[in-house]
């Protein structure tokens, strides 16, 4: 079971290469029990291959890593006893009801005969399929479908669960719904190691780990990564004629970086101190300001400035 | 190995195929058809070959000897003709395989104990019927030979008839020497051989493509229970058909049984281990569903229609194809059939074919498992 030390998952200088490409990169990190630490990166960023490796699906090339104080490599089927495991594509039968499948998961995990049906009955009720126990799978919506793997991933009650990509596919209000099972099931003690791509889905994690080019090129809590990825400070400018606004802050002093943001500018300053001189400037050429203003950056600005890094800079620990 | 996780697997295989209308036609038309296609249309008796006559003399003699090609079950006289070149035409559209002309001093020959030529004319573009219709022919020839010899001995009042040398022969285990009793009982292996091998190859590659096998294998369930747990039903619906088969083939085909209903399931178990092993390691190592049934039906089908004895016997074929039959499960098996439907013979004399099988079957889901990794790459 999960060591008392209070880690659940460690990694280290981990390597996952297929052939010439090197899907993981020497990551490291740790995650603690009962936290929802969250795998962020584009796709192809090595998420669902570190995954896999600490479900024991992928042998690593190099590297270490433990699952419930069990190594990955020597001791896989330990593992499978500790985790449940829910992977990117939907993969339960779709020619099996909806009991079938948990009667099925149940028996594939060893859930004690005087639990199933109590088990059962639990994973029915959090996916809201009660009355739904006989339809076929297939049937069944997207986030009715993904709600259901998790019941048959987490039957066992596993103290560590890993979900790859859970909501992708899956409508806002039903991502919604989703995140407050995970959440619920976090407060029960259960580590869960999440991965996506959607921005707005990090926010829930306590931890971030930030992948890109199969590098972790960031950790920390959303908001130490929003803090700590950006020197100085973001403005927010709104004016007229965004195109020749950019053309003329990106040489005033104190500007180190403007991006478009829908009809609006994100300034990177040195110092919010900056921003009246930014206003006369632009005024000066005739261009109106509507607005100019210190905002907090966005997950995106961060994930934005961390990745436009150079690719060699060590791991940003980043801390307040 | 954890019985209640094995039996888990089963039970999800059985539910997946009665919700496959595929499989279950598959399994359900698969006996009737290859039973009725095989049983009837692979008929290696050749009976009844069409004959045209052209009698040149017309005499009684000449008529008796016609009389005697009439009666036999081998042949039919199906026309008398008058001249070469009906026969001719006859041979060249197929109305006849065999052409007899009777000379026109056929009688006067006979009578004064000169040699007598009867010209036979063969269809030889079936090598087979052909030399079969020559021999049937000369022993209808032969036989007349004999009674007018003994005839012409006794008109002259020869003081003793020389015995004429005969064999009196009595076949064994297929009284009639009809090809269905040698064909039919076989069939079962054939139809064990599709089905298993079909339905099986399907069930892990299907897995992998829909990506479900991702998810079991993330799971504590071992190799091992998911061959056998996945085996097991198919065992049962192959020894479903083999039930189907032998029921055809007695009261159908009229086929006689005089074996023992053991021998034959327990021939029939050991023969379907095999045959789903090899069609489940086929299904592991390619992880793709039409590459397995593709792979199936070549492996499976073709050789143990052609390579098995079930319809050419083993020691007749070339001495380099020979060594190749020891590879076809289905070689074995065809003996223990034949035996068991027409020899009678019990467990005890089939130990050979039988222990063949243990050693095959053995070795199938021993690849199976190797092959088995409960691994993405």
């Amino acid at each position: 079971m999960t060591p008392a030390n209070g880690i659940s998952v460690e990694v280290e200088n981990l390597v996952k290469r297929f052939g010439e490409f090197t899907a993981v990169d020497r990551i490291s990190f740790q995650t603690r029990t009962g936290e929802v630490f969250g795998f962020l990166g584009p796709n192809g960023s090595g998420k669902s291959t570190t995954i896999r490796i600490l479900c024991g699906l992928l042998h690593p090339t190099s590297g270490r890593a433990t699952v419930a104080g069990y190594d990955v490599v020597e001791s896989p089927e330990l593992i499978r006893r500790n985790i449940g495991y829910m992977s990117q594509k939907f993969s339960l039968y779709a020619d099996l009801t909806v009991f079938e499948n948990l009667r099925f998961y149940a028996g594939m995990y060893g859930v004690h005969s005087t639990e199933l049906r109590g088990r059962i009955d639990w994973a029915l009720e959090m996916a809201g399929l009660r009355g739904r126990e006989s339809s076929l799978t297939g049937t069944l919506s997207g986030g009715w479908k993904q709600r259901l793997a998790l019941g048959c991933a987490v039957l066992h009650r596993p103290p560590i669960v890993f979900l790859d990509e859970p909501t992708s596919g899956v409508d806002p209000l039903s991502r919604r719904l989703f995140w407050e099972l995970i959440q619920r099931m976090s407060a029960d003690g259960v580590t869960i190691f999440v991965t996506t791509h959607y921005m707005d889905e990090a926010e829930y994690c306590n931890r971030l780990a930030l992948m890109n080019g199969g590098k972790l090129i960031a950790l920390g809590t959303p908001t130490e990564l929003k803090l700590g990825s950006i020197q100085g400070a973001l403005l927010l400018l709104e004016c007229e004629r965004v195109g020749d606004a950019i053309e003329r802050v990106r040489h005033l002093d104190g500007v180190r970086d403007v991006a478009v943001f829908g009809n609006a500018l994100h300034l990177v300053v040195s110092d919010e101190a900056v921003a009246p001189a930014i206003r006369t400037a632009l005024e000066a050429d005739g261009i109106s300001v509507a607005g100019l203003h210190t905002i907090r950056p966005s997950l995106e600005d961060a994930f934005v400035a961390l990745t436009t890094r150079r690719a060699n800079d060590a791991p940003t620990e980043l801390s307040v | 190995m954890n019985l209640r996780r094995l039996l888990a697997i089963s039970r999800k295989e059985v539910f997946q195929v009665l919700r496959d209308s595929r499989s279950l036609l598959t399994v359900l038309l698969m006996p009737l058809m290859l039973m009725s296609t095989l049983g009837y249309g692979v008929n290696l008796d050749t009976k009844h070959i069409r004959v045209f006559a052209y009698d040149r003399e017309g005499s009684q003699a000449s008529q008796d000897l016609l009389k005697r090609f009439q009666s036999s079950d081998y042949f039919d006289l199906a026309a008398t003709v008058t001249d070469y070149r009906a026969l001719g035409a006859a041979l060249d559209d197929g109305r006849c395989q065999l052409a007899i002309v009777i000379p026109y001093d056929f009688s006067a020959r006979l009578h004064d104990g000169r040699p007598v030529y009867v010209q036979a004319l063969v269809d030889g573009s079936d090598n087979n019927t052909a030399e079969l219709a020559i021999g049937y022919a000369q022993g209808v020839l032969a036989s007349y030979g004999a009674v007018v010899q003994a005839e012409y001995l006794r008109k002259s009042n020869a003081p003793s008839v020389n015995p004429v040398l005969s064999v009196d022969a009595r076949t064994w285990f297929n009284e009639d020497l009809e090809s269905k009793n040698f064909i039919v009982p076989g069939v079962a292996a054939i139809v064990m051989a599709v089905v298993g091998v079909l339905l099986t190859s399907l069930t892990v590659a299907r897995e992998w493509e829909r990506g479900t096998m991702e998810q079991l294998i993330s799971t504590p369930v071992t190799a091992l229970e998911i061959i056998i747990g996945k085996l097991l039903p198919y065992f049962a619906l192959g020894l479903f058909d083999t039930a189907i088969c032998a029921a055809i083939a007695v009261w159908w085909f009229q086929v006689p049984f005089r074996g023992s209903v053991v021998a034959l399931v327990v021939g029939s178990g050991i023969y379907l281990v095999a045959i789903l092993g090899l069609g489940f390691w086929i299904s592991v190592a390619t992880k793709n569903q039409l590459a397995a049934s593709q792979i199936g039906l070549v492996t499976a089908f073709l050789p143990s229609f052609l390579l098995s004895g079930f319809t050419f016997p083993i020691n007749q074929m070339p001495l380099g194809v020979q060594p190749f039959t020891y590879l076809i499960a289905a070689r074995y098996y065809i003996v223990i059939l034949k035996s068991v439907f027409l020899r009678g013979t019990g467990l005890s004399f089939l130990a050979g074919p039988l222990i063949a099988l243990v050693i095959y079957a053995s070795i199938m889901v021993f690849l199976a498992k190797r092959s088995f990794h409960k691994s993405l790459a």
